[in-house]
């Protein structure tokens, strides 16, 4: 195996719209999930929650086909990742979770409120969900962050103030009444265009 | 080992709005994107159990009671970062249509048969040096709605980890010398050349299994690199 340096990264080709019985079959088609939108595992500790939503194209029409991957701290604000040199979580909650969006452009996850993690100054982060959006019509996917209303940390948090203030809303999940389910939608281009990240 | 992972490296990918491939009109933003500065939520990824794949997920000839039809073909290479090194242990999944060009996908209506032996989803872990290897049918090309006498040039989707979910990558291999190469939007979305060869697999003719089946490679290139000069031997 030659070990000399690549020429670059391989680009990034969409989704498509076929990639629902590999990646997210979801008892539809035989083959077995890699993942699934429940993250929660019987020895997690938090807050359960739900973060549901739809997800909408530039006419405001939903999305279908989409496919949304999340990945998130603990309710420690610890990743389960050895990379995350600090305490390793003590339970076997992964952290990652992936879902198709259904005919009416829904989704849910199943997971628990993130714990605060630090952000590149090593000062705390208000509590969030990384999230990637992939779908036909996407050549490269977009990462935005879901966080939550009820969360004051939220004033203080460093990527929270990088955007701009009549835009802050669309990163943030509303609260939906009793049982700790939150809505967050994304819309991938219009007047509510979702604010999304070049990381 | 401590990786980086610079922005600059995105630029070959395609333009999100890339006007020929239709259906990316409404599905791309149109305000500018933020930058930001990675945080431990960047720089860190999902890590899975050998739960997550079992012994023969890699070989889509087996998963039937019968054999599919089609050309077999085995797929290999390694999935490196940008410094060249292997990445292990990193999740490999692919995705693809039957020798006819058909997805087993409801929504695929293209009338072409579809196989009883052939789903077309496989998945594998790359081994400590980086390594992976599949054993598939050569997918056939098909057509679709973009414009008048579309057809995608024959391709299998591949979806990658990495180390971090920043290095995450979804993409295509295509075959070699393919005729449709020069039609097709979603290939040319990548404007580079030197980066759609990247896409491209090579004939593996050292690793072509006599009377068996042809090889073909095909090494993919994750975001990352070593925050510290590499050591000369």
């Amino acid at each position: 195996m030659s070990n000399q340096r690549p020429d670059g990264v391989t680009p990034s080709q969409t989704v498509g719209p076929y990639f629902k019985y590999g990646l997210t079959p979801n008892g539809e088609y035989e083959w077995n999930d890699a993942f699934t939108n429940n993250l929660l595992t019987p020895d997690t500790s938090g807050e359960r929650i739900r973060v549901e939503g739809k997800v909408y194209d530039g006419d405001g029409a939903v999305i279908p086909d989409c496919m949304l991957e999340i990945w998130q701290a603990d309710s420690q604000g610890r990743f389960s990742d050895p990379q995350d040199a600090r305490a390793l979580p003590n339970s076997s909650f992964k952290g990652f979770g992936r879902v198709g969006t259904d005919k009416s452009g829904a989704y849910a996850f199943d997971t628990i409120k993130p714990g605060s993690v630090p952000d590149a100054d090593g000062k705390p982060q208000a509590p969030h969900i990384v999230l990637a959006v992939f779908a036909r019509g996407m050549l490269l996917h977009l990462y935005t962050r879901i966080y939550f209303d009820d969360e004051a940390g939220n004033a203080a948090d460093a990527v929270l103030a990088l955007v701009p203030a009549d835009r802050r809303a669309t990163l943030i999940a509303k609260k939906a009444g009793a049982g700790g389910t939150y809505t967050f939608d994304v819309h991938l281009q219009g007047d509510n265009e979702t604010v999304f990240f070049d990381v | 080992m401590t990786l980086i992972y610079p922005v600059a490296s995105n630029r070959v990918h395609p333009a999100r709005l890339s006007p020929a491939y239709r259906s990316a009109l409404k599905r791309s933003p149109q305000k500018p994107l933020i930058p930001m500065r990675h945080t431990l939520s960047e720089l860190t990824g999902p890590v899975y159990g050998h739960e997550t794949v079992r012994a023969h997920d890699n070989d889509l000839t087996i998963q039937a009671k019968g054999e599919p039809l089609g050309e077999r073909i085995i797929v290999h290479g390694h999935v490196r970062d940008e410094d060249g090194r292997g990445v292990p242990n990193t999740l490999v999944e692919l995705w693809q249509a039957n020798a006819c060009g058909r997805y087993i996908h409801v929504v695929d209506q293209h009338p072409a048969p579809l196989d009883p032996n052939f789903t077309g989803a496989g998945r594998t872990q790359s081994d400590a040096d980086g390594y992976y290897r599949f054993i598939t049918i050569k997918p056939g090309a098909y057509p679709w709605g973009n414009h008048h006498n579309a057809w995608r040039p024959a391709h299998i989707h591949f979806s990658v980890f990495g180390h971090s979910f920043v290095s995450r990558l979804v993409t295509q291999m295509y075959f070699p010398g393919d005729p449709l190469f020069p039609f097709d939007p979603i290939f040319n979305s990548v404007t580079d050349a030197k980066a759609r060869a990247r896409m491209i697999s090579s004939f593996d003719l050292d690793n072509t299994k006599p009377d068996w089946a042809l090889c073909y490679r095909f090494d993919i290139v994750l975001r990352g690199r070593n925050a510290t000069p590499m050591e000369t031997k």
